[in-house]
């Protein structure tokens, strides 16, 4: 069993269609998702991870890129640099998840890397770029 | 029992002056009333670290030969001003790199100029009999100038605006991405321990004021920009919107990069936080009510900020104590909360000017000249207008 992150970004048109339900039927996949934003008539964006044996991965890949999704490796990690950290906790206010946290006492920041779901929020928003993923 | 600032001064002098900081007195007073607290303390110290754009620094490089007369100057390729003498430039922290725009700005030249790195000085002239070099291009560090002062225009807001956005469109503020419907609410203040939120009506803090700034000894310089002292008052007279703000000085070559960190607002621009601490007296316990306030006394105003326009709607009124929660009600709704001032630093300069009055025995001095008070000085917006029109 092999296990793969996938940011998918969906042409306008594409985005309603039951793409993860294919990969479920047609390829044996089990998707789970991490995040999603598809809105009818919009580009959408989906991070999925997916669990199977690897040749099923790949031609599930293969069937969504004929499919016209853009189809790129997610985030596999993500780091926090402690050094350039200056515990602001503006990150705080856009991580959704709650993987990053402040202490109710202290303020300091508290990082839970299991709840993370790489959506980059983060990283964006960290005026001192002390976090970063890795693909 | 009102004290006077000689008392408290010889106090300090002789290693005698109780210090606390506004957090612990606030502790004190809850337990013992404000009037014993008043009694037995004589200094509370504040703090604050969060992004304050309206800073920056004069440099002096000292004299090439040939000489130069400099006039377009950029330091790692962020232009600095070359509207002052010769070899003297100011350097403010927003301002952008000519080659990699706001992820490297002026801010980013000073924390480097602190943590002791060289930095490359391009400079161009026009060539005059009496400095006749045109071009030049070499390497400084701190040590190498001859002054390097901050000297910051507008510091330690008097309470700030709680940021949200009722838009459909995630955008990109000074106070951080604002997430659409709103999705989230940042704030930056230290709140309780902010300097003038417990000095309210700049009795203590004026012209002369000896403060912490980015880790050196410096001084209030002036009235900040944009101070104003007509805002909204609550009960206690605390301001529930951004309001008085002060100009400091002091030694860069004295600062410390723990005080003062570069930043970068993505999609809006370069700016820095810069750590500003003030002891301020006890006197009596008119001052001593408002050093005694907390989190849960103290008032932000919600501002929508998806309204692009001077004058935002603000969408209601929350404490301290509610915003540092995790969650406010806007609307009905609950927002999740985050800051952009970290509490953790403005502790640590609380408690580092505590150290300096109790250990080094740092001596207030009482204003040389206040602050505009309120009622005395309205805030001007600026009008767009033609010169037949004014
Ligand atoms: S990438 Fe950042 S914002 Fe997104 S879930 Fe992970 S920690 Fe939170
Ligand atoms: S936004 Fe960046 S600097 Fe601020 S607390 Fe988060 S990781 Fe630290």
């Amino acid at each position: 069993m092999a296990r793969r992150r996938l940011d998918l970004t969906f042409p306008p048109r594409q985005a309603t269609k039951p793409i993860t339900y294919h990969l479920v039927k047609d390829f044996d996949l089990t998707p789970n998702i991490l995040r999603a934003q598809i809105q009818p008539g919009q580009e959408g964006r989906m991070l999925v991870e997916v669990v199977g044996p690897r040749e099923a991965i790949d031609a599930g890949v293969a069937f969504l890129e004929k499919e016209g999704v853009d189809v790129h490796p997610a985030a596999s990690d993500i780091c926090l640099d402690e050094d350039e950290c200056v515990t602001c906790g503006l990150c705080t206010a856009v991580c959704k998840p709650g993987a990053l946290t402040l202490d109710s006492e202290s303020k300091a920041l508290v990082f839970d890397k299991d709840k993370c779901v790489y959506c980059e929020a983060c990283v964006v928003a960290c005026p001192r770029r002390a976090i970063t993923l890795t693909f | 029992m009102a004290k006077s600032w000689e008392e408290i001064n010889a106090r300090i002098a002789s290693g005698d002056a109780v210090v606390l900081t506004a957090e612990e007195f606030a502790g004190l007073a809850a337990e013992d009333g404000v009037k014993a607290a008043a009694k037995k303390v004589d200094v509370v110290t504040t703090g604050t670290f969060g992004p304050m754009c309206s800073s920056g620094v004069f440099l002096n490089f000292g004299h090439s030969d040939p000489p130069i007369k400099m006039q377009t100057i950029t330091l790692n390729d962020v232009p600095a001003s070359g509207g002052l003498a010769a070899v003297d430039t100011y350097l403010g922290v927003t301002e952008p790199s000519l080659v990699k725009g706001i992820e490297y700005g002026g801010a980013h030249v000073i924390e480097d100029l602190l943590r002791g790195r060289a930095v490359r000085l391009k400079s161009t002239g026009p060539g005059t009999d009496c400095y006749p070099r045109t071009e030049i291009d070499t390497w400084v560090r701190l040590e190498d100038l001859n002054q390097a002062y901050f000297f910051n225009p507008r510091n330690a807001y008097q309470n700030y605006a709680v940021a949200a956005n009722t838009g459909d469109q995630l955008i990109y503020t000074y106070l951080g991405p604002l997430l659409p419907r709103l999705g989230n609410a940042t704030f930056c203040s230290a709140g309780a321990l902010s300097p003038l939120l417990n000095d309210p009506t700049y009795r203590t803090i004026g012209v002369g004021t000896r403060c912490f700034v980015a880790g050196a000894a410096g001084y209030v310089a002036w009235e900040g920009t944009q101070h104003n002292p007509n805002q909204n008052r609550d009960e206690n007279g605390v301001p529930t919107a951004p309001s008085g703000t002060i100009a400091v000085m002091a030694d860069l070559k004295k600062a410390s990069p723990e005080f003062f960190s570069a930043a970068t607002f993505t999609n809006y621009g370069v700016s820095s936080f810069v750590g500003i601490g003030i002891p301020i007296p006890v006197l009596d316990e008119d001052i001593a009510a408002t050093l005694a306030l907390t989190d849960a006394d103290l008032t932000a105003t919600v501002i929508d900020y998806g309204v692009a326009r001077r004058s935002r709607p603000a969408l209601g009124q929350v404490t301290y104590a509610q915003l540092r929660s995790g969650s406010i009600e806007i609307e009905g709704k609950t927002v999740p909360t985050g800051p952009i001032s970290s509490l953790p630093t403005a502790r640590k300069v609380a408690a580092e000017v505590k150290r300096w009055v109790a250990e080094e025995r740092f001596t207030l001095a009482p204003p040389l000249e206040q602050l505009p008070q309120p009622g005395t000085q309205a805030f001007k917006p600026l009008e767009i207008r033609s010169e037949e029109a004014i």
